[in-house]
């Protein structure tokens, strides 16, 4: 079984050839030729897992990569990945015959095309395939960034990099705070396996850590599934070229999301926060896309939201079956089982008929040159074949007979109706959108497709080319075929998923079904009846009502709540460093002073250091404190002096009176290095005076000055702290014994030189690399004048 | 250390020259003009030698007689600078090639 390494390694192999063969045969063969077989190959690789997997085995597979860290690339192929890898390979390869028609081999980059498409392709396995988590999450991230790249495709254009902006900022806020969750998940379960971490089930529920891990992986599956309130990149991804959408944004990326939420529901499921969180998003989702499909405009954009309106469905299902792992044997809990096998059942219908619809668009677009609703029609004589597949698709997507799409809608309607134990509003809800779905599966078909043809399209409108039409039929088929025969599908696909989800029911045995168009006359059917009077009534008196939407106000849309919240958050954060980075040193130093009173002061505060022992300190005689009077004196006058020259005397008396007590306090080595020093820093400043402005009164206002002082204050005020409870404090014994023996070890009488170029000459020795740096930099700085030197020289 | 007498004297001494350091700083700091200042530096520095002196008495010791000679030349050049500055405007006059 190692070979699937070798399969699902391959796009990621493949990739960079990509490039080099669009180079060597464009434009002799489209490059998608040699892409095609990619898909292909893994599709075969996936239907040949299948008796394996229908036999109730899964197969596990592992390739250290950090092994030091427990992160390795563990491929777990069971039922659920199964559907989902044979979802992406299947639609991927269809998608990519389609792409070989779609785009010009002569006008487009192919090779990038190819390249994003293989690199979310391989991603998009990752994701389902991985059982490390943070492998996961690696994978995760890579179909955002590959989907970002491939929804602006046609980067020049402003509305595609906008899109593309806003699908990135708000996955990949989702794969971070589901990265969160995931790091939260091993704290508590101590493995990075999903598999195990559905074996240490009952220490979770219980942990402290539970409802926030869960809450931050939600977030992340929401983001990637486009749940209420993030859908909102979604209809902007629509910028992308169609195949993506049709392939991304629709059958595979937008399922990510739906796979995590399936996957981790053995670990999560069966208590209350993730039974409401899950169903109600999904609920709410549901009908919040199909209200808002029905307002479109443009063919994709209505497709967009009927795609989040779909995955909200999915998602409500999910969140309803949950409740079969906190219930007790009985009916109840296998018609809440039966919940998550309709969600798996739709997730497979959703994408062969979403597919083919994204498609037929593509054929409209491309062969009319519109995809504004209002601009076509009457395309059903010109396009026989797009108008027979898109009736096929929407009829399928509506939940009508004898499409796939009826089947997992009376599903649906048995697991509302089910929870209507639970809540009443759940059924109610459910049936309202179901309605609304009608409405706008109406409109998409019967707008385009038939009234009265328009001249104003920009192209002679006529039927596609074959092999553009062949994806689309193929999945058109399938629509037909699983209504036909669903229980094909349902024995060696669905099953072994439907146990992947809810293990404990499947070792009961307690998950079978029968899928059948026609149960006699239950409510379901009486529903769906209800759904087809009425979708129909609304869909005829649609221009009446239609004016309701324009009634909501635009300030309240999820869109404009999300523009305007970018915007601000940009002048917020413009408006605060404009007002701290003021540009003058002299703030920056405040900052930088208050910092270290707050931390140092802090500190000493917090941690009971002040300490004030007298008993420690030396005696001092008078005229120690008059001379140090006399530098208070001097330090005083340099504060308040009124010309230059007087602070740089006072400055010159305060080093003498320096070197005075370092004489006092037996230090002569100090006393003439500081002497030395001194004398020249005092004929240094007088040799830059001549250039120096005259010093000016200062007019600054009083709170700067006020400000200033305390600033001023409070830091010698902390370190006259530090320097006194340093003294306080008993200290260990001093080393300076060691240097005593200077004599005998270095041959120095003179102790202060003997540690500064024998004991510690390395400092010596970079003090005086320091020096020559300075000298140079002197130099350098005089000598060396760049352009606009002179002229500030003159000036 | 020195005991007696001789402590005493030298206590003094010490005493009377921080008093006439504490008077050149009051001259330093009153000024009214910057000669004035740099008059009481030079003082200053010539206080300074003094007191260093009668310190090295009273700790017996030859260590400070450097610092000494060194108060004396460099409080001589900083006297001269500043005064340079105050009569010329500069320190150090460039030769003028121009």
């Amino acid at each position: 079984m190692v070979w699937l390494y070798l399969v699902l390694g391959i796009p990621f192999l493949f990739s960079p050839i990509v490039p080099l063969l669009h180079k060597k045969f464009t434009p002799k063969i489209h490059t998608g030729w040699f892409v095609l077989w990619i898909p292909l190959l893994i599709f075969f690789a996936f239907l040949s897992t299948i008796p394996t997997l229908s036999s109730g085995e899964i197969i596990a597979l592992s390739l250290p990569w950090i092994p030091s860290y427990d992160i390795n690339i563990t491929l777990l192929i069971d039922g659920l990945s199964l559907i989902f890898g044979l979802l992406i390979s299947g639609v991927g390869f269809l998608v990519i015959l389609y792409s070989i028609y779609y785009l010009s081999k002569h006008k487009e980059a192919l090779h990038n095309f190819y390249i994003y498409l293989l690199l979310f392709m391989g991603a998009m396995l990752g994701v389902v395939l991985s059982d490390n988590i943070f492998t996961l999450y690696v994978f995760w991230e890579m179909t955002s960034i590959s989907s970002f790249l491939l929804i602006a495709y046609w980067f020049e254009r402003e509305k595609s990099r906008s899109g593309a902006r806003k699908s990135l900022l708000i996955t990949v806020f989702g794969g971070l705070a589901m990265l969160a969750g995931f790091i939260l998940l091993t704290m508590m379960t101590d493995t990075h396996s999903i598999r195990e971490m559905i074996h240490s089930l009952g220490e979770i529920h219980s942990h402290s850590l539970f409802l926030p891990a869960m809450v931050l992986i939600l977030i992340g599956a929401f983001t990637k599934s486009a749940q209420f309130p993030f859908s909102i990149w979604l209809p902007d991804a629509m910028e992308a070229p169609t195949p993506v959408s049709a392939y991304l944004h629709s059958a595979t990326m937008v399922k990510a999301g739906i796979y995590l939420v399936a996957r981790l529901t053995p670990v999560f499921g069966g208590g209350e926060v993730w039974f409401w969180l899950v169903s109600g998003i999904g609920l709410v989702t549901l009908l919040y896309g199909s209200f808002n499909a029905i307002r479109q405009t443009d063919l994709k954009a209505l497709l967009a939201y009927s795609t989040i309106s779909q995955l909200g469905l999915i998602m409500s299902l999910l969140g309803l079956g949950s409740a079969a792992l906190a219930l007790d044997a009985g009916n109840a809990k296998t018609a809440y089982a039966l919940a998550i096998f309709t969600a798996l059942f739709h997730l497979v219908n959703h994408s062969t008929f979403k597919g083919c619809l994204f498609m037929v668009v593509g054929i409209i677009d491309h062969e009319t040159g519109t995809r504004d609703i209002r601009k076509l029609g009457g395309l059903m004589h010109i396009m026989p074949i797009s108008f027979t597949l898109a009736l096929i698709g929407s009829l399928s997507m509506a939940g009508l007979p004898p499409f796939n799409g009826f089947l997992s809608k009376e599903l649906f309607f048995t697991a509302v109706l089910n929870a209507s134990e639970i809540s009443l509003l759940i059924p109610v809800l459910a049936w309202i959108a179901s309605i609304l779905t009608f409405v706008y599966c109406m409109i998409m078909v019967f707008r385009t497709f038939t009234g009265q043809p328009k001249h104003k399209l920009g192209k002679q409108a006529h039927e596609a080319p074959l092999g553009m039409l062949i994806p689309p039929i193929v999945l058109a088929a399938l629509v037909v075929i699983l209504f036909f025969f669903p229980n094909v599908l349902v024995q060696y696909v669905l099953a072994p998923a439907w146990a992947a989800v809810l293990p404990p029911l499947a070792q009961e045995g307690l998950l079978t079904v029968h899928v059948s168009p026609w149960h006699g006359v239950t409510p379901e059917l009486l529903m769906t009846l209800g759904v087809i009077v009425f979708g129909l009534i609304l869909y005829k008196t649609l221009k009446k009502w239609q004016k309701l939407y324009r009634t909501y106000p635009q300030a309240l849309t999820l869109n404009h709540i999300y523009e305007t919240s970018l915007e601000r958050m940009e002048s917020l954060s413009l408006s605060l460093t404009k007002r701290y980075m003021t540009g003058s040193l002299r703030d920056y130093l405040i900052y930088i002073l208050t910092f270290i009173i707050v931390a140092v002061g802090g500190a000493m505060v917090f941690s009971k250091g002040i300490v004030f022992d007298p008993s420690l300190d030396a005696s001092f005689s008078i005229y120690e404190l008059a001379l140090l009077a006399a530098m208070v004196i001097s330090a005083v006058t340099v504060l308040l002096a009124q010309t230059r020259l007087t602070s740089v005397v006072a400055v010159g008396s305060l080093g003498f009176l320096v070197v005075f007590f370092f004489v006092l306090f037996r230090a002569p080595d100090l006393a003439l290095t500081q002497l030395v020093v001194e004398t020249i820093t005092t004929v240094l400043f007088l040799l830059c005076f001549y250039h120096l402005p005259k010093l000016k009164k200062e007019n600054t206002p009083l709170p700067t000055k006020v400000v200033n002082g305390l600033v001023s204050l409070a830091i010698g005020i902390v370190m006259t702290m530090v320097a006194l409870s340093a003294n306080g404090n008993p200290l260990p014994e001093s080393i300076s014994g060691y240097y005593e023996n200077a004599y005998e070890l270095a041959g120095a009488k003179n102790i202060v030189n003997a540690i500064l170029v024998d004991f510690r000459g390395f400092d010596t020795m970079l003090e005086i690399l320091v020096l020559s740096m300075a000298g140079l930099g002197v130099y350098t700085l005089i000598k060396l004048r760049m352009a606009g030197g002179k002229e500030n020289e003159r000036s | 250390m020195i005991e007696g007498i001789l402590f005493w004297v030298i206590f003094l001494s010490l005493c009377f020259s921080t008093l006439s350091i504490l008077a050149t700083i009051y001259r330093c700091v009153k000024g009214p003009t910057a000669s004035d200042r740099v008059q009481a530096l030079d003082a200053l520095g010539i206080n300074i030698i003094a007191a260093v002196a009668i310190f090295s008495v009273f700790l017996r010791t030859t260590a400070f007689f450097e610092v000494i000679l060194l108060i004396g030349i460099l409080s001589f050049i900083g006297t001269i600078a500043f005064a340079r500055f105050i009569e010329r405007g500069i320190v150090i006059e460039r030769e003028h090639t121009d």
